[in-house]
């Protein structure tokens, strides 16, 4: 194609406070409207606001994490427009002088290398309140309802910086998204969960001539949830500006929305009827300062970064790359592998149970690592035996099933016979004789050359004995019977 | 003289020896709203049964010898620009005529505390906007001194009942002169504290960096304990000054030997009413023959001061009047309209008056794109030079002394035409809510059997020197 994309971000992140921006209102999810209210979040006349330094806190946080430059002083600043869920007819937001500017947010590049995509800054902003429609639309409603509990929830607003290295493709945009998510999750700023609205984001799209240096015209698509979303949205974007820049026309500046149903986006409003906010420090409060004590001791909170992760158990456990990303893509199953590794000689088969049978588990019961039954110090425990060669690999998974459901450990279930392996070899060769008598058809294949069919006496063995015996002898004394 | 025409030190002084008791202090308040309201129309709401609850509970606390705080069982009236817990609050407005608070303002909360006893909600310009009181939504304040008269603005309502004895002690609040010109044009004393002196939680709001709340009284020792009561670091408002000193009423009697008073040269210019100027100038010989030293002092960009004021004033009103939006509280239009953008234009059109809508545009201009820089941030900037003269010239003295108004109180109507006329009355008062400093407004005599006012500006959170110099001076003139 001859033009190639500019796509920048501008992602709303819902802070993981327990109270909201400027008032000591409880954040809640999913409460009754209008629930969670006071004077302040209400605009009540006479009412102020209240800085919540938690918030404060976890904007520096971000900052640290994004590598950007830390404000010494930062001002909030009124951004003044009028629609029913925003109760003072103005957002407390912030404009000259924000927390954060000047970071970056390291991705692989589509060529493969990494890209350095630039963050212009992050600011702190409260939320507005919710509007609910009578009917299906704003345009068939007769009236609205407005709930103000979420009115005041301090959000993040993390910008990004279309003049140091914008993402250049969908799946830059994807993967920015994806990696910004997992780093403000790992610093525990946010939970970001997209279907709670925690994560949000505007993105901005232009196109140019391959290897232009300056900006084509640029559409905003507003309020875009899931990635799948903004997939899409994007997709058609680079049709639509595509087109009509090869016929010769003009992209307009404008804001868009994406139509979930046709999968369009559409103008929301052209530049003329831009509002204009008229934007003034607020006077209601002070200067922010963030000090170096300050910074340092926030600085001091940041956990081990996913990419430095990776590096470090690659190099430790010589774990296959693959594996490790999806050990390190959330820091909670990155620390669960971090207890259990120093007790585990196969760290190998440690991160393979991790990955597959524990997440099974998990999944079936609808849990997360977090509420995970099982302690590290228990599934390491499973692990070793099964390593030892003490149980079979069908056996520690009913084990870990038990462990889960009952909550004991492996030790105490060593003593049912259920998970005792089968070793007398007497008990093994009755149990192999009985499967070569009951399929010669197999045997036959084999004796004329077929391996296959070797895999499926074995299972035959497994089957007979439940599992519990060792899937290794069972195959040896097979190829022994066999003369194989 | 009736109870309700005592100063509050003196009422206190007999309550706490059982000579009377609030009940009677509070029932002769309410004889005296009764007699003058259909004159002056001083109150928007009056609470006479709440205000007898009260009263009967601080007599309790005085029959069983409880520890009280001075204003104990002392009537208050509040200027409806403070909310009032379940008390209609209207800030002489229509788009808040049925308004009722769910909460107390932090100064109210206070007075409450200290077993005050609360008439009602005094009238103002419509949210502060106003030098007259004529811009209610409710109707003007008459002026005791003449009821043809305006009492000045906006704290025309807690003026006029100090001065009528409707009330003993009343709250006010000053943006750009609101307390010190009506209590001025009233013949009584009213104090705008420094900035950030007392919490502005609970005060609705004109000009955030301008407002302050603050005491009116007949006497500047009632000033100075109404002051005590109301001032504070509260958690609630940010803008508040963190730990304060207070005390006033400790140095109260010091008098004024050897305290440096400036006159400000740009104050005593033409167009100040030369009786006026006389009056200030007797009273401040008078502080001379008693100890004070007079200094001439200059404040040059004196002239710059009413534009500055006008544009960060009405910018900062445009922004904080966005809430009125007939959505979770308030008048909303009856009127079938279309939509939200309709209902809001529509309620707000019917429920601002003319002056609020006049400077809701003229801010909204001063804040827009293309403007911002020459009207906003220059003003701004001129805020500080202006705040600056007055840093330099506090090193110089250690108060000064000023008119409150160019000339005295002008008749109802006199001046509602021109509104750019009626700007012009604040020019000895804004000043002092751009550089944030803390003015006293006292009488000094009258012209034309008018009041005259007399302004004592002090540096910043010395509110002990300027009571006190004021305390001398009054004491001065009873003496003469």
């Amino acid at each position: 194609m001859e033009f190639e994309p500019v796509i920048c971000f501008e992602t709303h992140v819902e802070l993981k406070t327990n109270r909201k921006l400027f008032c000591d209102c409880a954040v809640t999810y999913d409460a009754a409207p209008n629930s969670s209210i006071c004077p302040v979040c209400t605009a009540q006349p006479g009412a102020l606001p209240i800085l919540n330094r938690k918030a404060v806190e976890l904007a520096l946080k971000a900052g640290l994490a994004l590598d950007c430059d830390i404000n010494r002083l930062s001002r909030f600043a009124r951004k003044n427009y009028f629609y029913p869920d925003l109760p003072k007819g103005y957002q407390i937001s912030q404009y000259e002088r924000p927390f954060c500017e000047h970071g970056h947010l390291e991705i692989p590049g589509d060529n493969g290398q990494t890209h350095s995509v630039g963050i212009r800054r992050i600011h702190l902003e409260e939320d507005a309140g919710k509007l609910v429609h009578s009917a299906s639309s704003l345009g068939a409603s007769d009236f609205s309802l407005v709930d103000y509990n979420r009115a005041g929830v301090p959000l993040l607003e993390i910008v990004g910086d279309h003049e140091r290295n914008p993402l250049r493709s969908l799946q830059e945009a994807r993967t920015y998204l994806e990696k910004l998510r997992q780093i403000i999750r790992y610093i525990e700023v946010s939970d970001c969960i997209i279907e709670k609205g925690q994560f949000r984001s505007d993105v901005n799209i232009s196109l140019r001539k391959k290897g232009a240096r300056d900006f084509g015209h640029r559409a905003e698509i507003k309020n875009m949830t899931s990635f799948r979303f903004i997939s899409d949205a994007l997709e058609y974007e680079i049709k639509r500006q595509s087109e009509i820049l090869r016929s010769g026309g003009v992209v307009l500046q404008e804001t868009r929305l994406f139509d979930e149903q046709r999968k369009v986006t559409v103008p929301m409003r052209s530049k003329e009827d831009a509002p204009d906010y008229r934007y003034f420090p607020d006077p209601d409060l002070v200067e922010v300062e963030a000090g170096r004590d300050l910074i340092n001791r926030i600085r001091e909170t940041l956990p081990e970064m996913p990419d430095q992760k990776v590096l470090r158990l690659t190099g430790e456990y010589g774990i296959p790359r693959d594996d490790i990303l999806i050990l390190t893509r959330e820091r909670e199953t990155s620390d669960y592998f971090a207890a259990c590794a120093p007790q585990c000689r196969d760290t190998v088969r440690l991160g393979r149970w991790i990955i597959r049978d524990l997440f099974n588990l998990l999944n079936e019961k609808h849990m997360t690592i977090v509420d995970c039954p099982v302690g590290p110090g228990d599934f390491s425990e499973l692990i070793n035996l099964l390593d030892q060669g003490a149980i079979t690999d069908p056996m520690a998974r009913s084990m870990l099933k038990e462990m889960f459901d009952r909550r004991c450990t492996p030790e105490s279930l060593l003593t049912d016979s259920a998970y005792r392996p089968i070793k007398d070899p007497h008990v093994l060769e009755k149990y192999a004789e009985e499967v070569l008598a009951e399929h010669p058809e197999a045997v036959s294949k084999i004796r004329n050359g077929a391996m296959e069919p070797v895999n499926f006496l074995v299972g035959q063995v497994m089957r007979k004995t439940k599992g519990k015996a060792d899937a290794k002898k069972v195959r040896s004394l097979i190829q022994e019977k066999l003369g194989i | 003289m009736e109870l309700c025409d005592m100063s509050a030190v003196e009422l206190g002084r007999l309550l706490r020896k059982g000579e009377i008791t609030s009940r009677e202090v509070t029932l002769s308040a309410l004889r005296r709203i009764e007699e003058k309201e259909s004159d002056l129309k001083a109150y928007i709401t009056v609470t006479a049964d709440l205000a007898l609850e009260m009263a009967d509970r601080a007599d309790r606390r005085f029959r069983n010898g409880e520890e009280v705080s001075p204003l104990e069982g002392i009537p208050v009236a509040v200027k409806d620009v403070l909310c009032t817990e379940g008390i209609r609050t209207t800030c002489g407005s229509r788009i808040l005529a049925d308004y009722v608070p769910p909460y107390h303002a932090t100064a109210v909360r206070k007075v409450l505390e200290s077993g005050a006893v609360l008439l009602g909600k005094t009238n103002m310009d419509e949210f502060g906007m106003g030098s007259s009181t004529e811009n209610s939504a409710f109707g003007p304040t008459h002026n005791p001194a003449d009821p043809e008269r305006v009492p000045g603005g906006s704290s025309g309502g807690s003026a006029a009942a100090v001065a009528a004895g409707e009330t003993v002690i009343a709250l006010g609040s000053d943006t750009g002169g609101s307390i010190r010109l009506p209590a001025a044009y009233c013949g009584v004393v009213g104090l705008k504290p420094t900035y950030g002196r007392v919490s502005r939680f609970g005060l609705i709001a004109y000009a955030s960096s301008l407002d302050q709340v603050g005491p009116i009284a007949r006497t500047v020792e009632d000033c100075a304990l109404l002051l005590e009561c109301v001032s504070g670091h509260d958690r609630r408002d940010t803008t508040s000054a963190g730990a304060q000193k207070r005390g006033f009423a400790d140095t109260l009697k010091r008098g004024v030997r050897g305290l440096r008073i400036g006159l400000p040269r740009e104050y005593f210019v033409e167009g100040l009413d030369p009786k006026i100027r006389d009056r200030i100038l007797e009273a401040v010989r008078l502080l001379e023959r008693n100890g004070g030293r007079i200094v001439d002092v200059s404040l040059p960009h004196t002239k710059y001061a009413i534009s500055a004021y006008y544009l960060i004033a009405t910018a900062e009103a445009s922004s904080n009047l966005a809430r009125y939006d007939g959505v979770r509280y308030g008048y909303r239009t009856d009127r079938d309209v279309s939509d939200t953008v309709r209902m809001v234009e529509v309620t707000r059109s019917e429920g601002f008056g003319r002056e609020v809508k006049r400077r809701i545009i003229l801010g909204t201009y001063v804040l827009s794109a293309g403007y911002y820089d020459a009207y906003y941030l220059k003003a701004q900037k001129v805020r500080t030079l202006v705040k600056q003269d007055f840093d330099r010239a506090l090193e110089l003295v250690d108060c000064m002394i000023a008119p409150v108004s160019p000339f005295s109180p002008f008749r109802l109507g006199e001046k509602t035409e021109d509104p750019l006329q009626m700007y012009l009355v604040d020019v000895y008062t804004v000043s002092l809510n751009l550089a944030g400093l803390p003015g006293l407004s006292l009488p000094c005599g009258n012209a034309d059997g008018l009041p005259v006012g007399m302004q004592i500006i002090g540096r910043p959170f010395d509110e002990a020197t300027v009571l006190r110099v004021g305390y001398a001076y009054e004491q001065m003139r009873a003496l003469e």
